[in-house]
């Protein structure tokens, strides 16, 4: 466990040529807000469900944009829709629609 | 007594009688296990008296409209109230012309079987009766005349937006307008023929027969059109608006009944929307119409496409679109639940994700021993705003309360953002976990900051303690003299309504009386159930953030109007929201408070 918050990163590579971005094309045509993200990390700084366990916003968007979203399902039901990151956004990113619509691309199309 | 022209109206009230109750049956059945316990334990109580008494002032009376706008009250009063008395007056007319009785029909067309009615040896009152049904029959068309006027021009009429209606409605509506005057002119060829009549007929009678246009076909034409429009529009009204004229009726004796609208939709949500009436009141306050524009998505418009399943998917975007203000169920006159309609959408549009729970971590939350303690439930946005729960805990340390901070370092969200964007399941979760920690504390009362998680407490739990908001708090504290405030100068503040607690809520009043203590409240134009919403209403999650701070910057002008020294608000949420780009300061009422009782301000910033 992470107790600090911060952990020393192992090395991976993203191959973006290779990545499917199809679900992050259509994240970003439905809530076009994240574009403007900085990656301050003011949004999982604040967080209600990261108080309790591993749950960090800006890394779970940044994976899904470049591809990469195996385990995010598991992880984005943690959260609690409560708001704060929306209000502590300094970019105006709709955080939680950006959570919400990463969900439903997440779900499996049998449900 | 019969005539062939009165085919169409008895064919259009049978279409009528059999497709209602078909309908009302269908709905009944729909009804849940506690609806349909509801319905079977109240049927024939008292409250059918208070039914009946609401069913009268809100259907033939119309005094919610009234209230909002006197004209289009009337409007609506003529129309209704005098029909109905026109279809009352006109069967006992009919019934002391009969003694011996008639077929249903006669009362209708009246003049028709009887012209002159004065001639009838055992009716002397005929001619009383023949000028009360004209003076009825020019109520009516006054109405009439109005809702002309309100379809060219509606501002008079008090609204500034009218509903757009579809074809069917329009159909409807074109016949209920043709049959007022159709009868006026079919009364007036008879009278012009035979005579008789009461001062309005007899003298438009006269004044046809002047013209030598009164022959017994054009009479007999004009009653034929008559009862056209009648069966037209009867024919017509089960599938049209015009079913609320007697949905209403229902809706208001099940809502005595104690029936209420739950998170799937039931038979009582058929009665809700069919109830509506698409006067489309609910479109001029909503605060996405005024400032943002979006005029097509309010609650007359969700109805209309929830009712019909090929609009499903537009109706899932309107339901999204909404702030979750509840203005529109403040202004809606038939008084229907739109906030949960609207969360049954969500709920159901939600099914498409992926909503198993990822609370796990919870379980590892224990509960704090604070037997016979105050619990004081921050909530997330609280934390945002640490003047808040920093005055909060001056008043508690300051009135000797034993207080228990329950969420000082981790907050569990009380549910409701989850349950306003429709993941039921993982709210109820963090539900239960919630109470399983309030309940096994011991504490003998709940006080939260946030009226978010108070709407949340008092209505979507079942908590065996009572819940206040800090407002109310605070006014016991003052009361009961457990907290003394300072002689202080006279702070001028507006304050802002949050929708969450007033219009969700109902509490206006309290916040005002403990900003009085420390401060004289000004007066704004929009307030109380009229309060613009701040614009950053957790319901909403696709409105930009450039939409929101529109919405916010209307509710910060109309707050800054009187020039106050400070806006007042009882929401964190709202204060974050003002915040932002205000010079005049934005403070909660626990902040105003615990700076009276101090000698200096505890949290400047």
């Amino acid at each position: 466990m992470n107790k600090f918050g911060f952990q020393i990163s192992t090395t991976r590579s993203i191959d973006l040529d290779t990545a499917d971005l199809t679900a992050a094309e259509r994240l970003l045509e439905a809530e076009p807000s994240l574009k403007a993200c900085i990656g301050c990390g003011g949004c999982t700084a604040t967080c209600t469900a990261a108080e309790f366990v591993d749950f960090n916003i800006r890394r779970m968007h940044t994976a899904f944009v470049r591809g990469q979203q195996e385990g995010l399902r598991e992880q984005l039901n943690r959260c609690m829709l409560c708001g704060k990151c929306l209000l502590v956004c300094p970019r105006g990113v709709h955080t939680r629609s950006v959570i919400m619509v990463m969900r439903k691309e997440l779900t499996p199309e049998e449900k | 007594m019969f005539s062939l022209f009165v085919i169409p109206f008895c064919l259009g009230v049978l279409a009528l009688l059999v497709v209602s109750i078909l309908k009302y049956r269908r709905w009944i059945s729909q009804f849940d296990k506690l609806q349909q316990m509801l319905v079977r334990k109240g049927l024939l109580s008292w409250k059918i008296l208070g039914a009946a008494w609401e069913a009268f002032r809100e259907g033939l009376l119309h005094w919610r409209i009234t209230k909002h706008h006197f004209l289009l009250g009337y409007m609506h009063r003529s129309l209704a109230f005098g029909w109905f008395l026109l279809i009352v007056v006109g069967a006992v007319q009919a019934s002391l012309a009969y003694p011996n009785g008639h077929l249903p029909y006669v009362a209708i067309f009246f003049n028709f079987f009887e012209p002159r009615s004065e001639t009838i040896v055992h009716f002397p009152q005929a001619q009383f009766y023949a000028n009360l049904m004209d003076a009825l029959l020019l109520y009516v068309l006054s109405g009439l005349i109005l809702a002309m006027f309100k379809k060219v021009w509606s501002r008079p009429m008090g609204m500034r937006r009218t509903t757009k209606h579809n074809l069917t409605d329009r159909v409807a509506k074109a016949a209920l307008w043709c049959i007022f005057p159709l009868r006026l002119m079919a009364e007036a060829h008879t009278s012009a023929i035979y005579g008789g009549g009461g001062f309005l007929v007899n003298v438009l009678g006269e004044l046809i027969a002047s013209t030598r246009l009164d022959h017994p076909i054009l009479e007999y034409q004009w009653w034929l059109c008559y009862s056209l429009a009648l069966g037209t529009f009867f024919t017509l009204m089960p599938f049209t608006r015009y079913m609320h004229i007697f949905t209403e009726v229902f809706l208001i004796y099940f809502r005595k009944l104690g029936l209420r609208e739950n998170n799937v939709r039931t038979g009582y949500t058929k009665f809700e929307m069919s109830a509506c009436s698409r006067c489309g009141l609910c479109i001029d306050g909503c605060p996405i119409n005024d400032p943002l524009g979006i005029s097509n998505t309010q609650g007359v418009y969700l109805m209309q496409a929830v009712r019909n399943k090929d609009l499903f998917r537009r109706a899932e975007k309107m339901a999204d679109q909404c702030l979750v203000c509840h203005r529109c169920s403040v202004d809606c006159p038939v008084g229907i639940d739109l906030e949960a309609i609207r969360r049954q959408v969500r709920i159901n549009s939600r099914k498409k994700t992926d909503t198993a729970s990822g609370y796990d971590y919870l379980k590892t939350v224990r509960p704090f021993h604070a037997l016979g303690r105050v619990a004081y439930f921050g909530g997330c946005m609280s934390h945002l705003t640490p003047g808040i729960t920093e005055s909060m805990e001056r008043i508690f340390q300051a009135s000797g309360t034993q207080y228990w901070y329950m969420d000082k370092d981790k907050t569990i969200c009380c549910g409701r953002p989850l349950l306003q964007q429709g993941f039921e399941s993982q709210a109820r979760e963090l539900r239960r976990k919630n109470t399983q920690l309030i309940k096994e504390s011991g504490a003998t009362l709940l006080v939260t900051s946030c009226p978010i998680c108070y709407q949340s407490f008092t209505k979507e739990y079942n908590l065996p303690i009572e819940v206040m908001h800090h407002t109310q708090f605070i006014e016991q504290l003052l009361l009961s003299g457990k907290l003394r405030l300072q002689p202080q100068n006279q702070l001028r503040v507006t304050y802002h309504d949050p929708c969450e607690l007033g219009r969700g809520s109902g509490i206006y009043d309290v916040p005002r009386r403990v900003l009085s203590h420390a401060a004289q409240l000004l007066p704004t134009r929009h307030e109380r159930e009229q309060s613009l919403c701040c614009g950053f209403n957790l319901g909403n999650a696709v409105l930009s953030s450039e939409q929101q701070t529109q919405v916010r910057e209307r509710a910060r002008q109309n707050l800054l109007e009187p020039h106050p020294d400070m806006i007042a608000t009882a929401c964190p949420m709202c204060k974050k929201a003002f915040t932002h780009g205000t010079d005049t300061p934005v403070r909660d009422i626990a902040e105003i408070i615990a700076d009276a009782i101090m000698e200096k301000p505890l949290h400047t910033t």
